[in-house]
């Protein structure tokens, strides 16, 4: 394979077939965020390679020009970590919906994080099941009104970060569709992470689930509910700064900055080995109406699971030599007749 | 007892002999029978064996459920099976021979361990009276043999604890059996040595209680000879006694050598598979990546991602294992992709009997996906086959970018026979070259890639690996047009894709169906898989008894050997014996429309040579 990577344009990431989301669906600022990094990421589009599940966002495949891989439901991660030990070589971008990763493959989602594989995985957050048009999904809120729950749905909730670091998770963040910088730069970050990297990304579903981000995302609501996480810098939003986030009793809480001063604001550290501060952070918000961190939660180094089985492999070849079938096939002892 | 004078025993030539070693899970009984086998290996005899685990780790100590039992068949000439019934039972304790007695040959030897006899035993096995002396036994030879008690003296003098001293009495056992066979000696010493080293107390131990009991048999005026059994006469060469599982290690292993590709095997584990995850899992230096994944659905879908990748992929399981990998393999039968799945069937459904074969499967690794999704079927016929069906399966994978079903199962996955070693560098080369430049060319004559244009001889679709400069191409589950591979629900495209699939599997190059016995024959068995053993003896025992016979074997399920409908139709009754409710029978008629009659059997138990012998005795007078 070519060292000097061929400079791209956007344009190269994209395929010859037509995008077929519903217009003005949240995933298609996604798309363009990630074609227009790709360049910058100066990796070869051959190898690159897109896996996805099953569900509106798992569409995404098709859009990008490298390998791809349109699955079933739930299994991309599982998919993915097969090929990412089999070609550790490889730039490995696994997409999902919040029905496809935290209901029908939550399973396979928390064992890649907990393994740590390889991978970059972008769980695209509206809220609903678009593609089996507009039922409840695990991540809807209490008393969700759809075709499927015609009284409101009985289930709690998932809050995906906090699921991720539960998970064991070294990398995790979270963005959303109205932002391309802010998306690019987690995705960024997610690709230069060694190790299993998750991004939530809210997205608007505008056909099943329109506006269920906009108390957060929305221009005008953006000063009083996102809070932007940045390393090392105290933890606070609003218009003039005037809003914060301190560690009261166990859990993080809002306050305002003239109450508290600067210097009693939680300072940002996405790099801490305990995950605990991380995850008083995913629980500060209940839902998009109440400020709502986005940013890195967390970004630790941890051993890469394809790395150690690969080093597995060489321990086992330099004990034992490169395997000879014949010998192998007497290993058990043999006689003669 | 030891310093009592030898005793000049006559010695009996026997040409073949049948011993079940059965005792409490915890007694050793598998390591003394596959020592037994080893021996018996390298003197010449042919032999098969055939271990019976229970289902529970640690079921009660003494109880019926907790007897594990190891049959070993040895014999001056060639044989396909472990043997119907026992002729010789070694019974530590009372369990083992409630659980074991009614396999015995009447007139069999039964050689028990009296110390075992004891009130509580006899209470957990659930006797009210001592079988030892209400009469139970009569019709057989019995041999009571206080091992407990011997091997306790014998050990005592090397300071072993009281406690530990009653566990070395299988070598006890063992050391009698092989004084009454005329084994030697000397290798179960270094077998000794060798398993147990760095723990010399042990050694010591083990070896005073087999020399205990070896010496009990010349000296104890118990029995009235001992027995030969001369070498079998097979083909000259180099052999190694295999069990099933690992010879399909072995195979697959030998498979990505063959093909030059790593392997990746993606499992989860499940009795009576699980062997094989652990014998791949220590074949690193091999290049072997094993991934023990969260489920079986995992499992499946790693091995698709791996093949995407490259890699030779497999995917190693039981039924309930396929069941939940049905989906990716449907995937996998649309992205055409190379995959084998192995199965290791057992008695369902459910949980069913985890620990006992059937063949029930066969209809599941047909149809067991949605939609019509053919896949190829493959099964051994032995447990030295299952290292060329690996090979095949992989030939066939490869060849026809498929996934490929294995059907093993829990018989010849533990079962072991001699195996005469092939010549590694006579082994075919199965490799397939991935596609590396342009196929096609667009509306302005640039080259492009169809991932879907197919090899026209095999309906291959090329595979052209990630990291292949200009070949960046997308599959995926969603019907694909014919060529290019891009999405498309048109009406044409999708029946064009479904026949195509079909015409792919079905045209798959697999051998023609061979019959064995008589060819003039106007009475046939058709079989498959592990039944092979018990139908080729019961053709010979046939033969013997002056009928004529035939027997189809099939190692290929789907497709068929195209001569099959041809063959099975020059006779004029076909028996198919299956463990399982008629399902190679259901395939046949409704594909040849041939009245292939069904003989089966569901309990956990493969055939005995004798009941297919009675079943084709009975098949032949209706006729
Ligand atoms: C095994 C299986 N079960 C159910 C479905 C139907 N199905 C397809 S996508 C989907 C949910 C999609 O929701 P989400 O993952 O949130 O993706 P979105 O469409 O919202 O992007 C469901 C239930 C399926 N394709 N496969
Ligand atoms: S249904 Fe919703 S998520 Fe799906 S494409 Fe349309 S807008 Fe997007
Ligand atoms: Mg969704």
């Amino acid at each position: 394979m070519t060292d000097i990577s061929p400079r791209t344009e956007p344009g190269d990431w994209a395929t010859d077939q037509e995008v077929r989301w519903c217009p003005g669906c949240g995933d298609y600022s996604i798309l363009t965020a990630m074609r227009m990094l790709m360049p910058e990421l100066e990796v070869d589009r051959e190898n690159t390679v897109f896996i996805s599940g099953i569900g509106c966002a798992a569409r995404f495949p098709y859009y990008m020009n490298t390998y791809g891989m349109h699955g079933i439901h739930g299994r991309a991660p599982a998919i993915a970590t097969g090929l990412a030990m089999a070609r550790p070589d490889l730039d490995i971008w696994v997409i999902g919906g919040d029905g496809d990763m935290m209901s029908i493959g939550g399973n396979h989602l928390i064992h890649a994080l907990r393994r740590n594989v390889n991978i970059n995985i972008l769980l695209f957050n509206n809220m609903i099941y678009g593609l089996t048009k507009g039922q409840f999904s695990p991540t809807s809120e209490v008393g969700k009104v759809t075709k499927s729950s015609p009284m409101g749905s009985l289930d709690a909730p998932f809050n995906p970060v906090s699921v991720a670091l539960g998970a064991e998770a070294a990398f995790v963040a979270r963005t959303h569709d109205m932002d391309r910088h802010h998306m690019m730069d987690m995705f960024r970050r997610a690709h230069a992470h060694k190790g299993a990297s998750i991004v939530e990304v809210f997205q608007n579903c505008n056909v099943f689930n329109d506006g269920a981000w906009e108390g957060i995302t929305k221009k005008q609501n953006r000063d009083a509910n996102l809070i932007s996480l940045e390393q090392g810098q105290p933890i606070r939003f609003g218009a003039d700064g005037e809003f914060g986030v301190v560690v009261d009793n166990g859990a993080a809480k809002v306050v305002s900055v003239a109450d508290v001063g600067v210097e009693a604001l939680l300072i940002h550290d996405e790099g801490k080995a305990d995950p605990s501060t991380a995850f008083m952070l995913s629980r500060l918000s209940r839902g998009p109406f109440e400020p709502t961190p986005i940013g890195v939660f967390r970004a630790v180094e941890r051993i890469e699971y394809a790395t150690s089985s690969t080093s597995q492999l060489a321990m086992a070849h330099d004990d034992q030599g490169s395997g000879d079938l014949a010998a192998l096939l007497r290993s058990r002892g043999t006689w003669q007749v | 007892m030891t310093d009592t004078a030898p005793r000049e025993l006559p010695l009996q030539e026997l040409d073949e002999v049948i011993i079940r070693f059965a005792g409490d899970s915890g007694d050793g009984m598998q390591l003394t029978g596959d020592q037994f086998t080893s021996i018996s290996a390298a003197l010449g005899n042919d032999l098969a064996t055939l271990p019976e685990f229970p289902a529970e780790i640690r079921a009660p100590q003494g109880t019926l459920a907790g007897v594990s039992a190891f049959q070993v068949r040895i014999s001056d000439f060639a044989i396909t099976t472990p043997g119907d019934a026992p002729t010789v039972l070694v019974a530590m304790n009372p369990a083992a021979l409630k659980a074991q007695l009614h396999n015995v040959i009447q007139g069999g030897a039964i050689i028990v361990n009296t110390d075992a006899f004891n009130e509580r035993n006899l209470e957990k096995a659930g006797y009210e009276d001592n079988p030892l002396d209400d009469g139970s036994l009569d019709g057989y030879r019995t041999y009571p043999v206080p091992m407990s008690q011997i091997t306790r003296d014998a050990v005592a003098e090397h300071g072993v604890k009281p406690r530990d001293a009653e566990r070395s009495k299988n070598f006890f056992a063992l050391g009698l059996i092989s004084w009454m066979y005329t084994r030697p000696v000397e290798p179960t010493m270094e077998f000794i040595n060798t398993k147990f080293r760095g723990k010399e107390l042990v050694i010591k131990a083990n070896e005073a209680a087999f020399h205990a009991g070896y010496n009990f048999g010349e000296t104890a005026e118990l029995f009235e000879s001992h027995y030969e059994i001369k070498p079998a006469s097979l083909p000259s060469g180099e052999y190694t006694n295999v069990n099933g599982n690992t010879a399909l290690s072995w195979g697959c292993v030998a498979a990505g050598q063959l093909a030059r590709l790593p392997i990746f095997l993606g499992s989860y584990p499940i009795t009576p598979a699980s062997d094989i995850l652990h014998d791949l899992s220590a074949l690193k230096n091999f290049g072997v990546r094993t991934f023990q994944a969260e489920d079986e659905i995992a499992a499946a879908a790693s091995a698709v991602g791996a093949a995407f990748g490259g890699a030779l992929a497999f995917t190693t399981t039981s039924g309930p294992g396929v069941a939940l990998k049905g989906e990716s393999l449907g995937l996998a039968v649309s992205l055409e992709l190379p995959l084998i799945v192995i199965d290791i069937q057992r008695g369902g459904p459910s949980t069913g009997l985890p620990t006992k074969p059937e063949q029930a499967d066969l209809m599941m690794a047909m149809y067991g996906r949605h939609s019509e999704s053919p896949m190829p079927i493959v099964a051994p016929r032995s447990p030295a086959d299952c290292f060329n069906a690996a090979i095949e399966a992989c030939r066939i994978a490869l060849r026809y970018r498929t996934p490929v079903m294995l059907l093993s199962d829990g018989y010849i996955a533990t079962s072991s026979e001699p195996w005469l070693l092939p010549d590694v560098d006579s082994l075919p080369d199965i490799g397939v070259d991935f596609h590396t430049g342009f196929n096609g060319t667009n509306e302005d004559g640039e080259g492009i890639f169809l991932p879907y244009l197919r090899d026209p001889e095999t309906l291959a679709r090329p595979w052209a690996i990630p990291g292949t400069p200009d070949l960046m191409h997308r599959i995926g589950g969603i019907e694909k047009e014919d060529g290019s591979g891009n999405i498309s629900y048109d009406p044409e495209n999708h029946q064009k894709m479904v026949d195509l699939r079909a015409a792919k599997i079905a045209a798959i190059d697999v051998p023609d169906a061979e019959i064995s016995g008589d060819a003039d024959a106007t009475f046939c068995m058709l079989g498959w898989g592990s039944t092979w053993g018990a139908i080729d003896a019961a053709v010979e025992r046939l033969q013997k008894n002056g009928k004529k016979v035939a027997h189809v074997h099939l190692t290929h399920l789907n497709p068929l050997p195209k001569n099959l409908g041809d063959v099975l139709s020059t006779f004029d009754r076909v028996i198919c014996p299956e463990m399982n409710d008629g399902q190679l029978v259901k395939l046949v008629r409704a594909k040849y429309l041939l009245d292939v009659r069904p003989v089966n059997k569901m309990n956990g138990v493969p055939f005995t040579t004798a009941e297919i012998e009675s079943a084709a005795l009975q098949a032949m007078e209706a006729s």
